[in-house]
């Protein structure tokens, strides 16, 4: 795994063995830069690169993309993401190159929530690929520098290629076997789902390195603090596909109301170091939702930081 | 005490009410029937299990299309009694006929009436 | 079977308020099995709109008729005797059946009676659901029998996707995750392996994306 593929700082740190650390920002609800440029900034010093969603919770945003190239011209490293939801093969391939046009290093990919969560609920969605499909075709025109209809393409986008991973979704048999599956695809790093059920999360890592997994690619473990603990009964009760356990909910309940935000503070620093330690995991992606604020400090304390320098 | 049963509505005899169709109630109507009541034996007493359950059902489209057309689902109504209960079906049938002639004449019957002056 | 599902009355009413001869035109096939546009729908309709108009004090003529089946040239032709009593049909047939009537009888206004949903299956008293939705180029045999295409909300290939939560799709507590059945399926079948096998990027050019399809056969020509 240690030849580079692109100019990714990410890929180069992971490659180097160090734990990659990442963050999300969201795109605004508008053409205001301004609010992507001044979370980007926040975070800039904590974080190798910083995730651009797309569309997220099939919300109409600012596209990811352009959010990207700002970010990229402040001088942060971002990480595409992009949905197969809304754009069919012709589109994902005429905004990879876009991306890689800017310089854009890392992209990942997914699937996207279904548009009936967002505000479009009566538009189309395409799917022409899925996410699986959609990593096959980004390693297609980086290493074999083709279109999907077999042209050359020239200077073919140079990206550092990922796909997310739900270690809590159903069927359970398919955790593994469905990560296996994105790595032979071509995924080089994957992102974790939020993770709060410590102990699934390890039997899953381990089951995954028992098979070679983890030797294949770079597992960047998903954490977002809690803000409280009604946040936390909600992630555990309406998000699709998260486990949270009785004992966080537990343990913030136990604080008074002004303190539950520091304390889900506290237990995602002591996640990340109870995971720092875990064979198998190579980073962490953290998510902090309308907190980035806070990404900072988690960072630092869990020894995350100074970043290398590479 | 015998109750008289009103004499201005017309008794079909159906086998089961399951035997009973939409279609059934809308012709009443359409041939100028006020109103229409169906009567069937107690809920979970049917003979062929379900027949009064699918009255129930079809009763309540037509109502849904009787509104719908401006004719009134309100002048449909089933009735459950099982079969001892002669007064009671008495009582069900008055309570029908007061509730009709509290909403009047069907439009479908005034209609009808204002075509046939005008013909003759 | 394509499963239909009967418009609300007050749109039909609308449609055909400026007409005054009107022929309900029903379907003895699937929209009969699917209790949308048989018989029993026509007579229904056509005694609501009658109504309907009689009660405004509007006289109108409104007749019903249910052929074999109106996506057949054959049938369709029983009408062509009285077409000219008519100024609109109201087709309760599937869009297949009302737009077959339409070519046929190039002057006739016709309005269908029935939203057409899908193809699908009658699952149980009262529940129809889908099953396919003809993408020309099935994919039963490497999916465990069950179709992705039709029964997944996001028509993933390679599935689940993220949002399976106890057998269910993300869209909704009611709906069954295409890809948990097709894992308990390939579970029954015992192969598993080929759950690991990539799904290649599909060729969508044999589902709506390539345009109105067309089967020719030049052994049945005649
Ligand atoms: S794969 Fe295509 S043809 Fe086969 S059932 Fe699904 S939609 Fe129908
Ligand atoms: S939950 Fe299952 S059926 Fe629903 S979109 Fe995801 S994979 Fe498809």
């Amino acid at each position: 795994m240690s030849a580079l593929n692109t100019h990714s700082r990410l890929e180069k740190i992971l490659k180097a063995g160090h734990l990659g650390v990442t963050s999300e920002c969201g795109p605004p609800r508008g053409s205001d830069a301004e609010e992507v440029k001044k979370k980007g900034l926040l975070i800039k010093d904590y974080v190798d690169a910083v995730n651009v969603t797309d569309n997220q919770t099939a919300m109409t945003r600012m596209s990811s993309l352009a959010a990207c190239i700002h970010l990229k011209l402040l001088g942060i490293e971002p990480v595409l993401q992009m949905v197969t939801r809304d754009r069919n093969r012709i589109a994902l391939q005429s905004d990879i190159l876009g991306a890689a046009s800017f310089d854009i290093p890392n992209m990942l990919c997914l699937s996207g929530d279904h548009q009936s969560f967002g505000d479009c609920k009566s538009g189309q969605n395409v799917h022409d690929l899925d996410s699986m499909q959609l990593v096959q075709t980004v390693r297609y025109m980086r290493d074999e520098g083709k279109f999907l209809g077999g042209d050359a393409i020239k200077r073919p986008p140079k990206i550092f290629v990922g796909a997310a991973a739900n270690p809590f979704a159903d069927p359970f048999e398919i955790r593994v076997p469905r990560l296996a599956k994105k790595i032979a695809c071509g995924a080089e790093f994957i992102q974790t789902q939020c993770i709060y059920n410590i102990d699934k999360f390890k039997e899953w890592i381990k089951r995954a390195a028992d098979r070679g997994l983890t030797e294949k690619t770079f597992i960047m473990a998903g954490m977002t603090p809690m803000k409280s603990v009604g946040m936390a009964k909600y992630m555990k009760n309406k998000v699709p596909g998260m486990d949270v356990p009785d004992e966080i909910i537990a343990r913030l309940a136990g604080v008074p109301k002004d303190k539950q935000a520091e304390e889900g503070v506290n237990i995602c620093v002591e996640h990340i170091q109870e995971l720092k330690e875990i064979k198998g995991v190579s980073g962490f992606h953290i998510m902090a939702i309308e907190w980035e604020e806070k990404v900072p400090e988690i960072i630092q304390r869990a020894g995350l930081y100074p970043r290398p320098q590479v | 005490m015998r109750l008289k049963i009103p004499a201005n509505f017309r008794i079909i005899r159906v086998p089961c009410t399951g035997k009973v169709d939409i279609i059934h109630i809308l012709r009443a109507f359409e041939k100028g029937a006020d109103g229409a009541f169906v009567v069937g034996c107690m809920e979970g007493d049917c003979h062929y299990n379900e027949g009064n359950f699918r009255a129930r059902k079809r009763i309540e489209q037509a109502k849904l299309i009787l509104d719908k057309v401006g004719v009134g689902g309100d002048r449909v109504k089933m009735f459950n009694l099982s079969s001892g209960e002669g007064p009671l079906f008495a009582q069900y049938a008055i309570e029908m006929d007061n509730k009709i002639k509290e909403l009047g004449p069907s439009p479908i019957r005034l209609a009808k009436q204002k075509k046939n002056k005008n013909a003759a | 079977m394509i499963i239909a599902k009967k418009k609300p009355i007050e749109e039909i009413i609308g449609e055909v308020e400026n007409f005054d001869r009107i022929l309900i035109l029903g379907c003895n096939e699937c929209v009969t099995v699917c209790e949308a546009g048989g018989k029993k729908e026509v007579e229904i309709l056509a005694s609501a709109l009658r109504m309907n108009f009689m009660a405004q004090g509007r006289e109108k003529t409104i007749d019903e008729r249910t052929l074999e089946r109106q996506c057949d040239h054959e049938y369709l032709e029983e009408i062509r005797a009285d077409i000219d009593k008519y100024d609109a049909i109201v087709s309760l047939a599937c869009g297949v059946g009302v737009q077959f009537a339409a070519e046929k009888y190039l002057t006739m206004p016709l309005l269908p009676g029935v939203n057409t949903v899908c193809l699908g299956a009658n699952e149980d008293r009262g529940l129809w659901t889908e099953r396919c939705q003809a993408c020309g180029s099935c994919i039963l045999a490497r999916t465990g029998g069950i179709c992705p295409v039709s029964r997944c909300a996001k028509r993933v290939m390679n599935g689940p996707c993220g949002g399976s939560t106890n057998g269910k799709c993300e869209i909704s507590k009611d709906v069954d995750c295409a890809w948990q059945l097709i894992v308990d399926r390939l579970k029954a079948l015992d192969k598993m392996e080929d759950y690991e096998k990539v799904a290649p990027i599909k060729d969508w050019s044999t589902d709506r994306a390539g345009g109105p399809r067309k089967v020719t056969r030049e052994d049945v020509k005649i």
